[in-house]
């Protein structure tokens, strides 16, 4: 089954904005999806269009098989949504904005208050219940909306940049709560500008840019697309000037540390004896993290 | 079906909360101007002015203003209320969730027609102060105070549709609401009018409401009763199905 499968999908907006130009994609049910994206890529816009806020003005939608256009309050059922920009009543108390939104779904009271304890505790909003939402912190913002966004047991649910402007630690957390809601069932698509994130996340990514997909793939495949190796190496000892090796990129960081790239294919115990020569004992090495960010900027800007 | 009465009684529920919790602003208000209304108009200078169809001018007056007020307030109270979901968004929580479009404006049109009637049974407490309470035909009342908020809600929600600032939301009440509320026949016979103003004000509908449950006191009306209860039926049919159409069609809450 597909959890979500747009065709052809086109928004131009009345101001004369073509923000998607007919994309396609299909979601499976179970997958842990990301669509990455620069400002302006479209992503939002097609969140807009599955939840009824943004009006398409071509192609189709279809959540688990009911299509937006002839079965969207069955479609909407099915779909949880956290926007990237906070829309709750600020007046209101986070409990109130959990539980009308499950009665905005026509569940019964009594079923919506064990769910709405269930969500708070578990994104540690259960002491700030009783609170005007107003005097959340940024990142307690962040987690209502997540909790609001499950209150009715969405079979799918997308998060739009749910990280942006959360801390570290907080930011592990999320991504903990959410690979469990995958694990246990919920297909889970995610936008993001923290390629470490996807990295961490999905088992696929789309990549969108400016209202088209111009990759579509599973994370992996992704990666191994990348044709350089990046290595951070920690040296035993400190050196003092940077080797020559042919067809390797090595930048010195600091005293010692060095951070060296060379193509794909190339063994890396060759390089590690060439070093050895030069006198340099490596203590440590660990991969670059953001590999996705350089691919990304690679594809991004090969389009231009 | 039992789905959308749950989402129906959650916004019914919002709304009431939102003006019970501010209610210096939402219900206070109008008794103190109505209290104003009476002292003035029923006391000082009513005592001087004569008789209408045999009731005192305080007597006369007082429907109007109950009626005054149960306008202002439920127009005022589903405009700002809707406005402000906008505004802030939050109507997003109800657009992204399978609630038909009934269920909003029955939500939003209800919310109204409490706050009115709660206001104009304030007033009417009020009143009791200066002038004793006469009812002629109890269901009329009723009926008339009923349709008129009722209509007042939806006009309110329409215009909350269409509002894209706060100004939006001040201008109908300013400049068309009370005008016509003032020129109703409130605080006057039609027949006192010259004949041409006598004409114009037919195409009043307030006047009309106004009338209609003046009627329902006192048992007198400038105009003909059934009349007036069809202009309000018609009005809220109409009313309705605007509301209907252009939330559908997403006016003023999807791009
Ligand atoms: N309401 C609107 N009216 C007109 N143009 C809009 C509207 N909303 C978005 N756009 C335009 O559509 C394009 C896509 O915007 P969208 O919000 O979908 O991007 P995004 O991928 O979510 O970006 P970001 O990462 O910055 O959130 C942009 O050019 C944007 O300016
Ligand atoms: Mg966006």
């Amino acid at each position: 089954m597909k959890a979500l499968s747009i065709h052809k999908l086109e928004k131009t907006y009345r101001n004369g904005v073509v923000a998607l130009k007919g994309i396609s994609m299909d979601v499976e049910e179970g997958d842990f999806f990301g669509l990455l994206g620069p400002n302006g890529a479209g992503k939002t816009t097609t969140i807009g269009i599955l939840t009824g806020l943004v009006t398409k003005t071509g192609g189709t939608a279809q959540v688990f098989g009911k299509d937006i256009d002839k079965e969207f309050e069955e479609a909407k059922r099915l779909v949880g949504i956290v926007p990237q920009e906070m829309n709750f009543n600020i007046f209101e108390k986070v409990i109130d904005i959990v539980l009308d939104q499950a009665g905005y779904y026509g569940i019964p009271r009594d079923i919506a208050l064990s769910r709405a304890e269930k969500y708070l505790k578990q994104l540690g909003l259960w002491e700030k219940r009783t609170v005007t939402s107003r005097t959340l912190s940024g990142g307690m913002k962040r987690r209502l909306m997540i909790a609001r966004g499950l209150i009715h047991h969405p079979k799918l649910l997308i998060l739009d940049e749910p990280t942006a402007g959360v801390d570290v630690e907080l930011r592990r957390s999320m991504w903990d709560f959410l690979v469990d809601l995958n694990k246990s069932g919920t297909t889970i698509i995610l936008t993001t500008h923290y390629l470490e994130e996807a990295e961490q996340l999905c088992k696929r990514i789309a990549i969108i840019n400016k209202g088209e997909i111009i990759e579509n793939t599973t994370k992996k495949q992704l990666l191994s697309q990348l044709n350089r190796e990046s290595y951070v190496l920690d040296l035993l000892h400190g050196i003092n000037n940077v080797p020559e090796i042919l067809g390797v990129t090595i930048t010195k960081i600091d005293e010692s540390t060095l951070e060296v790239q060379f193509p794909s294919g190339k063994s890396i115990t060759a390089l590690f004896k060439e070093l050895e020569r030069h006198g340099i004992i490596i203590k440590s090495m660990r991969t670059k993290t953001n590999r996705l960010e350089e691919l990304f900027l690679d594809l991004v800007e090969d389009k231009k | 079906m039992k789905s959308d009465l749950i989402s129906l009684y959650t916004i019914l529920h919002k709304e009431v909360t939102r003006f019970l919790r501010i209610w210096t602003q939402t219900l206070l208000p109008s008794a103190i101007t109505m209290t104003l209304y009476f002292i003035i108009f029923g006391r000082f200078i009513g005592s001087r002015i004569n008789d209408i169809q045999g009731f005192s001018y305080i007597n006369f007056i007082a429907p109007g203003l109950i009626m005054m007020a149960v306008i202002t307030n439920s127009y005022s109270n589903v405009v700002s209320s809707f406005f402000g979901s906008k505004f802030q968004r939050n109507i997003e929580e109800i657009l992204v969730s399978p609630t038909p479009t009934w269920v909003i404006i029955v939500g939003y049109a209800v919310g109204g027609v409490l706050r009115g009637l709660i206001v104009g049974l304030l007033v009417t407490l009020v009143s009791l102060f200066f002038t004793k309470l006469v009812i002629y035909n109890i269901i009329l009342v009723i009926l008339f105070v009923f349709l008129t908020s009722l209509v007042f809600s939806l006009a309110g929600l329409l215009n909350g549709i269409f509002a894209k600032s706060f100004d939006d939301v001040s201008i109908v009440p300013t400049f068309v609401l009370t005008p016509l509320t003032y020129l109703g026949g409130i605080f006057y016979s039609l027949s006192v009018l010259p004949p041409v103003w006598q004409f114009i004000s037919q195409f009043n509908p307030i006047l009309y409401m106004v009338n209609g449950f003046r009627y329902g006191f006192l048992g007198f009306s400038d105009i003909s009763v059934t009349l007036g209860l069809s202009f309000l039926v018609g009005f809220v049919v109409i009313l309705f199905w605007l509301n209907w159409y252009f939330i559908e069609k997403g006016v003023g809450l999807r791009t």
